[in-house]
């Protein structure tokens, strides 16, 4: 089996360029510049669209114009550079363009600083731009999945016309781990609504402008049909050692990666401990999560922030079971140790 | 249809305006006097007359003129406000023979969207921007705009625009001409009919130069809004005359599209073959799998802490244990300092190498720790887990470490490496050693690793070396 050893940022990039991705726009920000570094140097290669931007708004409506064209295109960057991209993000959603925005979390608010967090979770899942409207959110946790899920993402961005997020931590995009080469994608659909300069588009008009109000309720059902479909269909997630277990543990991304370990070690120590890792956290696994909740003691969320996915697993626990929260922030990774410290104290 | 037989309505708008709401698909939804009405119609006449109608893609902005789509029989985009030429510069990027034309307005364009609009002009997109200026916000009903004159009442300036609070209007074309890039600036009034000539001239000028894929080129037209203005449509003309000519000045500030070479871009590889082939995927891989022999136990699985300065090469060293453990067929994890550990003067990285999918790529409470330099040596021994390994560099490091529950190697590795003529491979050194002490893997895989590691390849030979004295060095315990 042959692999190339590649940082999760870089992963991302050949995730993209293997999906059809023609073009890439955005604006340099610590810790995921090494996407436009890759970026640059292989979307120039093969010929396809590379423009650092004049900013992280300029970048994301780059991305609408060339999701208007029906190209293939991404963007990528980290919290205070996500925030300004929000406004271009609902135009997408509202114009439903599909386009990939990958977003290597970094600490905030603020300038914050530029170590591992998971602030942006609400920001993201929660659709941090203006109106009704939601994004998929894809999780990696590995090098090999932020390849994997970035070129799921484009699939899935065109499937559903929406805008489709990569959401993980500055730890995934640093890390550099195997990474097995995907066939290229042949067959990228071709977007009969889109705008390429042609008589059979010439028709075609993309807009989330709709002045009549009866017009507008009618577009905002038809996306939440859209949004009820993707979410029957399209949940994901990551099950270990949950058989017999009786305390679940719920993280994502990096802490993903850690709970592993603190179920390896938890079991050792005769704890019933077992693992649940959104990889969509939009869809998010509420049923999953409703299922596990009649039968197992309790819950335990770990995050890089200060609580905010521990909402999603309240909500689909719905009260049945304890909730509980353990966090570390401001670029600070919990430990195995700390964790197994506080499943002693709630076991 | 009687109507329609009269006046001719140019080919570039649809016939009857099925998008727009109401009962009424025939006028448009521009009020009485207001410019909008003519720029259409001349932009429509001229897509006409140059056959371009089914290639051009219009951007229509956030201002009166959000509903342009309602006209034109081309391709549409609303989008959102102030952003048109970003919009534009990727259409024009993703269709290269397309006509990319943004329609904006003083709001739109000179407040919000300045940012757009200057890097999109400084890249010479090539796409065509028709600026409508009339000195006020219409759509939101009569604020301030960046073009609106010193004195000018508005709802926002109740008391005219005092430069003092408001500063100056912003004088686009002028503003632009100090770029290099743009090729056609030139701006233009709507009023009689001899202005009305120019500014048909202008725009088939700036869409020409767009055809020949010349680039940026921009036309402001000085356009009247006797609504926002407050005066009857009649007068409307005068108005610009009086208030707007003076200040700003009618005329062409950069024409040299006839001086600049056609824009080209490169034709995408998208064909799976031909992208395979041009990003070597075929042959970037290195061959994974087979681990044949094993150490014993207490080296198996090793988590590792590998410390120096910056410059030591310590991450290097890392990346190529972690690469030859996947040649052996290990899953492998490398991650640099990052984040809190980046304090203190040493630059890090953990490697995990096991058998099993890794967990944590952390290594907080490592098996083995690597230390280069004193720092290192200092910050991290207490971390190792007991029974596991230091192995340090005593070229630089004059204490010895104080654990008494791990195992102990000493190697020379920065002096070893000058005896070999460079003292940047003792990270080869250190390699060698513990692999050479652990048999955790073969020289055949790190040798590999470091090929594929090293771009200089000049510099093999001597890292090779490094690597194959330090391996003799764990033997002898030096």
């Amino acid at each position: 089996m042959s692999k190339v050893l590649i940082k999760g940022n870089d992963a991302t990039v050949l995730g993209a360029l293997l999906a059809g991705c023609e073009a890439y726009f955005g604006y340099p920000i610590t810790p995921a510049s090494e996407i436009a570094h890759a970026a640059a140097k292989f979307f120039s290669l093969l010929g396809r669209t590379f423009i650092q931007a004049e900013s992280e708004v300029g970048a994301i409506n780059m991305v609408y114009g060339a999701a208007s064209a029906g190209q293939r295109v991404m963007t990528a960057s980290s919290g205070p550079g996500i925030s300004l991209k929000q406004e271009g993000v609902s135009y997408c959603a509202g114009s439903e363009l599909p386009c990939v925005i990958v977003d290597i979390v970094r600490g905030g608010p603020g300038l914050g600083n530029i170590g591992p967090e998971q602030g942006d979770y609400n920001q993201i899942v929660k659709g941090g731009g203006h109106g009704n409207y939601k994004v998929i959110v894809l999780s990696p946790n590995s090098s090999q999945e932020m390849c994997n899920l970035t070129m799921l993402a484009f699939e899935l961005a065109d499937k559903y016309r929406i805008p489709v997020y990569v959401l993980t931590d500055g730890v995934i995009g640093q890390m550099m781990e195997p990474v097995e080469i995907q066939t290229p994608v042949k067959d990228v659909p071709d977007k009969k609504w889109a705008l390429k300069g042609t008589p059979e588009t010439a028709p075609n008009l993309i807009t989330s402008i709709y002045m009549d109000h009866e017009d507008l309720e009618q577009h905002i059902l038809k996306l939440d049909r859209k949004y009820k479909e993707i979410e029957e269909k399209e949940v994901r997630y990551e099950e270990y050692k949950l058989e017999d277990a009786e305390i679940v543990l719920i993280g994502y991304a990096v802490i993903s990666r850690i709970l592993r370990t603190v179920v390896d070690e938890a079991r050792k120590d005769g704890l019933k401990v077992g693992l649940l890792r959104p990889i969509t956290l939009w869809p998010f696994p509420c049923v999953k999560i409703g299922e596990l909740s009649e039968k197992v003691k309790s819950f335990l969320v770990v995050e890089m922030s200060t609580g905010q996915m521990v909402n999603d697993v309240k909500l689909s626990v719905n009260g049945k079971k304890p909730v509980h929260l353990y966090y570390r922030v401001g670029g600070m990774v919990p430990s195995t140790e700390e964790i197994i410290k506080k499943l002693d104290e709630i076991k | 249809m009687a109507q329609k037989l009269l006046v001719k309505k140019p080919e570039s708008f649809w016939d009857i305006y099925e998008r727009k709401p109401g009962e009424d698909k025939q006028s448009t939804h521009y009020c009485p006097g207001c410019g909008h009405g003519n720029v259409h119609k001349l932009i429509a006449e001229a897509l006409d007359d140059f056959g371009v109608t089914e290639k051009a893609i219009l951007i229509n902005p956030v201002g009166c003129s959000v509903f342009a789509y309602y006209y034109f029989r081309c391709g549409n985009v609303q989008v959102a406000h102030g952003r048109a030429p970003a919009v534009g510069t990727a259409l024009s990027r993703c269709n290269p023979d397309s006509l990319v034309i943004c329609y904006q307005g003083d709001g739109d364009l000179a407040a919000i969207g300045t940012n757009e609009l200057i890097h999109a002009a400084n890249r010479g997109e090539n796409m065509t921007i028709f600026f409508v200026n009339n000195a006020i916000y219409g759509m939101t009903g009569g604020q301030m705009a960046p073009t609106t004159l010193i004195g000018q009442k508005t709802m926002t300036t109740p008391y005219g625009r005092n430069s003092q609070n408001e500063g100056y209007p912003i004088k686009v074309c002028e503003l632009l001409a100090s770029l290099e890039a743009p090729v056609y600036l030139e701006r233009v009034a709507l009023t009689d009919a001899k202005h009305m000539a120019k500014a048909r001239q202008a725009i088939r000028k700036a869409i020409n130069n767009q055809i020949n894929k010349k680039g940026f080129s921009l036309v402001e037209l000085l356009s009247p809004c006797p609504t926002g203005w407050g005066v009857e449509p009649p007068d409307a003309h005068k108005w610009i005359e009086e208030n707007m000519f003076p200040y700003f000045k009618l005329g062409v500030y950069r024409d040299v599209a006839d001086q600049r070479e056609p824009i080209v871009r490169a034709k995408r590889i998208m064909d799976p073959k031909e992208v395979i082939e041009k990003l070597s995927l075929d042959k970037i891989g290195l061959e994974s799998g087979g681990i044949t022999s094993v150490p014993i136990d207490k080296y198996a699985n090793p988590s590792l802490k590998i410390a120096g300065f910056g410059g030591q090469g310590v991450l290097l060293l890392g990346e190529v244990l972690a690469k030859a453990a996947m040649i052996k067929g290990y899953e492998v994890s490398w991650l640099p300092s990052y984040g809190p550990e980046m304090r203190g003067g040493t630059a890090n990285c953990s490697v995990i190498i096991q058998k099993e999918k890794i967990g944590s790529p952390m290594a907080t409470n490592p098996k083995v720790l690597i230390a280069m330099n004193r720092p290192s040596l200092e910050k991290f021994q207490n971390d190792v887990l007991p029974g596991g390994i230091i192995i340090y560099n005593t070229s630089l490091i004059d204490i010895e470490p104080s654990r008494k529950d791990v195992e102990i190697v000493s190697i020379k590795a920065t002096g070893i490496a000058d005896e070999l003529g460079n003292v940047r491979v003792a990270n080869m050194v250190a390699l060698g050693t513990y692999i050479g002490y652990t048999g955790l893997l073969g020289r055949e895989e790190v040798l590999k690793a470091l090929s594929d590691s090293i771009s200089r390849k000049n510099l093999i030979s001597l890292n090779e070396e490094a690597i194959i004295r330090g391996m003799e060095c764990a033997g002898k315990r030096v």
